[in-house]
């Protein structure tokens, strides 16, 4: 478990990308919902974090493709692949990151320091 | 409509064949492409993949298993365009294709310097990259003629190459009518940061050399030498295959804010397009990727409706570019005399973002390395100032 940050740090309707390998954003939804994605989009190297966020879902700030921040779906193209999701726990005020487990979907020209 | 054929096969096109099929169209549908290529990205071609970041495969539009029940004509130009009790296109190897709508989506073409040597070279397809690149290697001087993105992010990777490069513009600044003459020459701070020799106001004469190239001759009298010479001047619109069909063309295919052209049954979407932008009043062909990737949408529908569809409203023209490592972010339509004012950053760290404002209203956002703000700005434009 990754610590992220003060959950007082994360107002409702911001992000904030955690420097892993690869990074991690995440969300606080206006609805009061925590959410971890990958940061980095599957099309192309952008911030997901820096990209817009509505409801449960993030557009790249790159390009208009729509993450579900539920489920990692994309809605439409140009990114064809689903970002990775994420556990979120919060313990004692503090936003945690579960890592999963899956590899990731990085778009090309961008690899893992480890990888 | 029981058939509809796509001419043009790259993001236009393909995102045309998505949304006929999004929209519920079960007909007979038939992709035309000129390129013998399965639609794929061009933005990276100038950027990771002449870097030699990214391969063929990886500039592919279409997702691992996607079908939608097209026949494809690829490696095939379309030719002409008749009307009669349907539409038919003819095409380069001799035969046609008959459909009750069409879309027209054929692109545009770089415009060349049409010299013949070797050496000289422009960006526009897979193999336009692929050459320029084997010519990158090895060379030791490069001449860009245009200062404009793919000009500019050329030079950016032929810099990290190790080449010496200059660029050469007609205009006083790069970006002079796109960004406006101060955002030009900010952007233009880059290239000297970076070692990049940048030459404006400077109109080329002429290119020497004996079967390939070996210099720019300038009409002031100076001569650059060259090993490769890239010209980055522009494109023109792929609409001469429709001469004598009726459609009506311009700069590019005249059509109204739904993508209807002057012909029924027949839209047109992509960089040969010119929509009629009611903020502008005015006809303007985009070249964006983004208007090729999201009108097609509006398009279709207007096809499918008949042109009885209410268009939403048009979303401003959105750019990106990569150069030297920073992202370069501009949306909206700026015109001489527009107030243009830096709202974060500052011009000499080069990361900053611009407002442009028009009679109150927010009209453009330029964004360099400022992705976050760059978002919610772009997502205000065109609201009245103080909106939010």
């Amino acid at each position: 478990m990754i610590p992220a940050c003060p959950l007082a740090a994360l107002p409702r309707g911001e992000a904030l990308r955690i420097e892993t390998d690869p990074p991690i954003a995440v969300f606080h939804t206006e609805d009061g919902e925590l959410y971890a994605v990958d940061d980095t989009c599957t099309h192309q190297d952008a911030s997901l974090a820096d990209g817009w966020l509505e409801g449960c879902e993030v557009e790249c700030p790159l390009h208009a493709s729509r993450f579900d921040l539920r489920t990692g779906r994309v809605d439409a193209p140009p990114a064809k692949l689903p970002v990775r999701t994420h556990q979120v726990v919060v313990q004692d005020e503090t936003v945690y990151v579960v890592p999963s487990d899956l590899p990731p979907n990085l778009p090309p020209g961008v690899r893992t320091t480890s990888a | 409509m029981d058939s509809v054929a796509v001419v043009g096969a790259s993001l236009a096109g393909l995102s045309a064949a998505r949304a006929l099929r999004a929209q519920g169209f079960g007909g007979r549908l038939t992709i035309v492409g000129a390129e013998p290529h399965r639609p794929y990205d061009r933005p990276p071609l100038s950027k990771e993949f002449l870097a030699g970041q990214m391969t063929t495969a990886d500039l592919a539009l279409e997702g691992e298993g996607e079908d939608l029940d097209a026949e494809w004509r690829l490696g095939v130009a379309a030719t002409g365009l008749e009307q009669g009790r349907s539409l038919r296109i003819a095409l380069a190897d001799g035969s046609a294709v008959e459909a009750g709508g069409v879309v027209i989506a054929t692109g545009a073409v770089a415009r060349t310097l049409g010299d013949g040597l070797a050496g000289v070279h422009t960006l526009r397809t897979i193999e336009d990259a692929a050459a320029l690149r084997a010519d990158l290697d090895g060379a030791r001087r490069l001449v860009v003629i245009g200062a404009g993105f793919i000009g500019a992010e050329v030079a950016c990777v032929a810099r990290a190459l190790g080449l010496d490069v200059t660029i050469v513009e007609a205009a006083p600044a790069p970006f002079a009518r796109a960004l406006g003459p101060e955002m030009g020459t900010a952007l233009s701070g880059l290239h000297e940061d970076h070692g990049v020799r940048l030459i404006c106001g400077a109109a080329v004469r002429g290119l020497t050399g004996e079967g390939r190239v070996d210099g720019v001759l300038l009409e002031d009298g100076r001569r650059l030498d060259a090993d490769v010479v890239l010209a980055g001047i522009g494109a023109r619109p792929v609409v001469d295959w429709l001469d004598g069909s009726g459609v009506l063309v311009g700069d590019g295919v005249v059509c109204d804010t739904g993508g209807a052209t002057s012909v029924p049954g027949v839209v047109a979407v992509g960089d040969c397009a010119a929509w009629f932008d009611p903020a502008l009043g005015a006809h303007l062909r985009v070249e964006h990727w983004t208007g090729a990737a999201r009108r097609p949408a509006t398009a279709v529908q207007t096809l499918l409706s008949g042109g009885a569809a209410v268009p939403d409203t048009l979303a401003p023209p959105y750019l990106w570019s990569d150069q030297y490592g920073l992202r370069v972010q501009f949306a909206g339509h700026t015109l001489p005399g527009d107030e243009v004012s830096v709202e974060e950053g500052d011009l000499a760290s080069r990361r900053f973002l611009a407002v442009y404002r028009r009679e109150g209203r927010t009209v453009a956002v330029l964004g360099v390395e400022q992705p976050r703000s760059f978002t919610r700005w772009r997502r205000r434009l065109n609201e009245p100032a103080g909106a939010r």
